[in-house]
């Protein structure tokens, strides 16, 4: 193979290529603008298989159902101009690697010498698909879903069923309180948000739910939907036994990878998305890092040297910004030149008047120590560690101390910490067991530790085990 | 005009919130909800607010679609 | 030079008028200690990191009894500490009581709407420079409007604001790094803690009169006193409310006086600013960049040995952040010494960072762009009278204490 990046090719790639962006939300967005600051002046074109202009979702579960912004009013704004060629409301639903060809749902075909997979995730169904159907049962992705939930919800149902108490359905829920409607929430596990923050945080959203008046069941399924003869949602019934009297179910059962299209085409795509190198390269199913594919956002899989280079799957809004901004520039950039994706993850979700916010993996670890602040008055930082080290903080109305603990994290500084801090409760005192549900605890590693303040300026140093 | 705000930037400072609160909420003490889509009437305010907010955490579109609200950027230079 | 010599020359008068060159010498050593004093910290990220830190404490109580003795002691043994001075969970209580009278989220629009009183004020007093051919912008402008505006804001009546200006520039002098001979500290503590009482007893008596005929002002909001965190008790709201008119108003004084300066000094800024007023936005941010106010922060210590740049701050040690400095770290700031008005990425420090961020920056940020905008639109040809104008003597709260401006006559 001739070396790319020496020779003109590359240069000619970045006068007169074409680059192809399939999935045109939140990351392509981001990907196609950087993909022009970097000076990429070729064909570039953007397939997205939703009808709209990019736009953001955040606030679909804030501010939309709460009434106070529309639905088609979150378009994202753009940080340039683009001069790129808009394929909306279109499918990709096939690749070909070998002709580096996309095909398309209206039967055309798009050639690129870059592709850039920035397919997201979709929400996952209720799955018994006749109950699906019910009038009245709802999913929220897209601003179409929050659309609808929203007219939903101003017809004043007498009560919602939320299922699953992840962070989507608890905002739901506590846009629902905001509201005044009455809502019942259910979660299969302990407590809401258990799985992202273990259930000693857990703990603290559920008594947050129920002082705002929500129906909290924590540790039952729903079993099935139920309709009246005209196929409206009617009632559910749990897994205990009892049944719940509702107008509008919103099922909040996680997320799916749009990754189907990609099926029989070679790539390293599956349910759990695409697996990709540091710098964001899609493998093939052969474990091979390909050259010319691309991948960002929710719908990639990639290591991070922070967290034992384990493949990490963020469904984060600063993820899928920052990956997409390394994936285009190393998309365009010889291969001394590339950067690896070495976001630190972060997080935030309001619900109930609170600002949540995390940073690190916090399902990593098996510890938790509170800080500063105090669990009971809902305003907090707490710190996760796993193996000694501290991997994860998160904070309840304490967002301005966070930036700290994530430098804690990106030096692999020791847990429980070493020293006292302002504002450290009795309860500060020790770390107790973090209480996720299900531990998948990953292997020893070497310490691996980032510095520097930018993202041209992060420097990884690693330290072997025995060294 | 569109606007945007990085919420993993923002740490609640509430500028924004003084400066144009047609555009930008507090709920509670620290969480902000924003309306990424203001009215064209409010972009002084908007602007301001995108000026004031220290962790430049608001990205503002103008109506021809350039930025015109700086990006944050905590870059080392030099 | 070593680090002794930098420390006395930052407070030492004859380096008032510009402090830059030495903390370009400072900077080349992040975190350094003088002799057995504080540990200065010069660098923009360094002191960025440390006002986030968990670990650094704004409570001087938490100073190590070595460092404790040597610092002077200024607090009013009957009044709590004001919680510029406190950690949380105290300072974050007392910040959100404060804060609910005055902005979001239960009083978001209170400030946004002084904003046409506050242009009256200013126009009031640019009025009165009318038939004369000089001014002097801090006692005719620059000091009166910000008081004007706290007074307004808290609800002291206008008459009583005369004696204001005596108590607020005693003790804001005492936030200087102590001087001269230990008598002579002696005596000026003496000064100010007397200062402190009178104040302190005048705003007893107005909380307790607002208490039974409350106006639509802040003290009589935070004596009425509602919500999640209770009520203030009575003297702690005497202590916010020096704190909040001495934090207002010194600070702002500077701002729009080095605002006029640095103007006069780059003409084609200040025609720049005429021809599109807009520009008093970013440019108020870049003034607070290139002469904050507020130069350094003395007040701080640690809670615990804390490593940074190489070197190791320990437990209680007192600690200076050189918020200035930092402002010019070329690490940071591309071109750090230019004044420029529409700097993009101008994350500065001038009202600091983290939980003891600014509370007043927007009241602070309107007043400034207000005063600035006008003057220079009003102001005809104005000139400086002599640069550099004659500084105060506070090394802290940096700024002239008195500016002779020039000019050929007023526009309407
Ligand atoms: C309601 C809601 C609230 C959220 N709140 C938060 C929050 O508070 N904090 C946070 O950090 N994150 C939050 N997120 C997550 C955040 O929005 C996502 O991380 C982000 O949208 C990911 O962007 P993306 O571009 O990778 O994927 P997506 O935004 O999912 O975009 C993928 C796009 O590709 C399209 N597509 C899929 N398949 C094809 C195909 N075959 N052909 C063409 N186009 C295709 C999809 O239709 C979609 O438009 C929230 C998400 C939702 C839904
Ligand atoms: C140009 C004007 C101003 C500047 C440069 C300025 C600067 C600062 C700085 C640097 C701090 C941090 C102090 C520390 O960390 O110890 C601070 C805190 C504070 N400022 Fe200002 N300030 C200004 C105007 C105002 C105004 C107008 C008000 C009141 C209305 C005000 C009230 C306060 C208060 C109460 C604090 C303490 C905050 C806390 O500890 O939580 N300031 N200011
Ligand atoms: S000013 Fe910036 S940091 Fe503060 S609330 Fe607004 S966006 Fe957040």
């Amino acid at each position: 193979m001739p070396p790319v990046s020496v020779d003109g090719s590359l240069e000619k790639l970045r006068r007169e290529g074409h680059i192809v962006i399939v999935g045109a939300s939140l990351a392509g967005l981001r990907a196609a603008e950087t993909l022009r600051d970097e000076g990429f002046t070729g064909t570039l074109t953007l397939v997205g298989d939703e009808p709209h202009d990019p736009y953001d979702r955040p606030p679909l579960s804030k501010q939309v159902l709460l009434g106070r912004v529309p639905a088609d009013h979150t378009g994202l704004p753009r940080r340039r101009a683009l001069d790129a060629r808009w394929r909306l409301g279109v499918a990709a639903t096939g690749l070909d690697l070998a002709a580096k060809r996309v095909h398309l749902a209206d039967g055309d075909s798009l050639e690129y010498d870059r592709l850039l997979i920035t397919t997201g995730v979709r929400a996952r169904p209720w799955p018994h698909e006749l109950e699906a159907d019910l009038d009245g049962v709802f999913v929220l992705r897209t601003s179409d879903d929050a659309a609808q939930l929203h007219r939903r919800l101003n017809a004043g149902p007498s009560r919602v069923l939320v299922i699953g108490a992840g962070f989507t359905g608890s905002e739901i829920a506590s846009a629902c309180r905001e509201r005044g409607l009455d809502v019942t929430v259910v979660e299969r596990g302990s407590a809401p948000l258990v799985g992202a923050l273990g259930g000693v945080v857990g703990e603290v959203a559920a008594k947050l739910q129920r002082e705002h008046g929500v129906d909290l069941r924590c540790g039952v399924m729903v079993t099935g939907l139920e309709g009246d003869s005209a196929g409206r949602l009617r009632c559910a019934h749990l897994s205990d036994g009892s049944t719940v009297e509702v107008e509008v179910a919103v099922v909040g059962l996680g997320a799916t990878r749009n990754t189907e299209w990609l099926a029989s085409s070679g790539l390293g795509a599956g349910p759990r998305g695409i697996a990709c190198d540091a710098g964001c390269r899609a493998f093939d199913v052969r474990g091979i890092v390909t050259d010319d594919v691309f991948v960002a956002g929710d719908v990639a899989r990639s290591p991070h040297p922070l967290f034992g280079y384990q493949f990490l799957s963020l469904e984060h809004w600063g993820n899928a910004i920052a990956q997409a901004e390394v994936a285009a520039h190393n998309m365009v950039s010889s291969s001394t030149e590339r950067r690896p994706h070495v976001w630190t993850p972060s997080f935030w979700s309001a619900q109930f008047g609170v600002n949540i916010k995390s940073v690190g993996v916090p399902p990593m670890a098996d510890e938790i120590i509170v800080t500063q602040g105090s669990l009971d008055e809902r305003c907090f930082t707490a710190a996760y560690g796993y193996q000694g080290r501290i991997i994860a903080a998160v904070t309840f109305d304490q967002a301005k101390w966070l930036e700290f603990y994530q430098r804690q994290i990106e030096q692999a500084a020791p847990f429980p910490p070493e020293f006292t801090t302002v504002d450290r409760r009795p309860e500060g005192m020790r770390p107790v067991p973090a209480d996720f549900p299900d531990p998948s605890l990953p292997s020893h590693g070497p310490t691996v530790t980032l510095s520097g303040h930018s993202p041209s300026d992060r420097r990884i140093s690693f330290t072997p085990l025995h060294a | 005009m569109r606007l945007v705000v990085d919420l993993n930037r923002c740490q609640g400072y509430a500028q924004c919130a003084f400066l144009a609160p047609e555009a930008f909420t507090m709920h509670g003490d620290e969480a902000l909800m924003y309306d990424p889509q203001p009215d064209d009437a409010q972009r002084e305010h908007v602007l301001r607010a995108a000026q004031a907010c220290p962790v430049k955490a608001i990205t503002v579109e103008g109506t021809d679609g350039a930025l015109i609200a700086e990006r944050a950027g905590a870059s080392r230079v030099g | 030079m070593t680090s002794v010599a930098l420390l006395r020359q930052i407070t030492d008068y004859a380096n008032r008028a510009d402090p830059y060159p030495l903390y370009a010498e400072l900077r080349k050593t992040p975190v350094v200690r003088d002799e057995d004093g504080p540990y200065l910290v010069s660098t923009y990220w360094e002191i960025h990191s440390l006002l986030h830190d968990p670990r650094v404490s704004s409570d001087t109580r938490n100073l190590s009894p070595e460092a404790a003795r040597t610092i002077s002691q200024e607090e009013d043994p009957n009044l709590p500490p004001p919680f510029i001075k406190l950690d949380p969970p105290e300072h974050d209580r007392l910040r959100r009581l404060a804060m609910r009278p005055f902005g979001p989220p239960h009083t978001p629009r209170r400030v946004y709407e002084m904003r046409g009183e506050l242009g009256e004020i200013v126009s009031g007093l640019i009025d009165g420079f009318r038939d004369r051919g000089q001014v002097d912008l801090v006692d005719d402008f620059s000091y009166p409007f910000p008081v004007t505006v706290i007074c307004r804001l808290l609800g002291i009546p206008r008459e009583d604001e005369a004696r204001f200006h005596g108590w607020a520039d005693t003790i804001a002098a005492s936030i200087d790094p102590a001087h001269g001979t230990a008598d002579e500290r002696e005596a000026q503590l003496q000064v100010f803690r007397q200062a402190r009482t009178d104040l302190a007893s005048y705003l007893a008596g107005l909380i307790e009169e607002r208490r039974r005929s409350p106006r639509d002002d802040m003290l009589s909001a935070m004596a009425a006193g509602y919500g999640p965190d209770g009520q203030m008790s009575p003297v702690e709201m005497v202590s916010t409310s020096i704190l909040l008119l001495i934090a207002g108003h010194e600070t702002t004084v500077n701002l729009i006086t080095n605002g006029m300066l640095t103007l006069l000094r780059n003409p084609d800024v200040l025609q720049r600013l005429r021809d599109d007023p807009d520009l008093v936005v970013p440019l108020v941010e870049e003034l607070l960049r290139y002469e904050p106010p507020v130069q350094l922060l003395p007040q701080k210590t640690t809670l615990a040995d804390i490593d940074i740049a190489g070197t190791t701050i320990p437990k209680g040690a007192p600690l200076w952040l050189v918020l200035a400095s930092g402002n010019r770290d070329p690490q940071r700031f591309l071109d750090p010494d230019r004044f420029i008005p529409d700097r993009p990425d101008n994350q500065h420090l001038g009202f600091s960072s983290g939980v003891h961020n600014c509370f007043g920056s927007p009241l602070a940020r309107l007043e400034a762009q207000l005063a600035l905008t006008e003057l220079v639109r009003r102001l005809d040809n104005p000139r400086l009278v002599e640069d550099p104008p004659p500084y105060r003597h506070n090394a802290v709260l940096r700024g002239p204490q008195h500016l002779g401006i020039a000019f050929d006559g007023l526009r309407q």
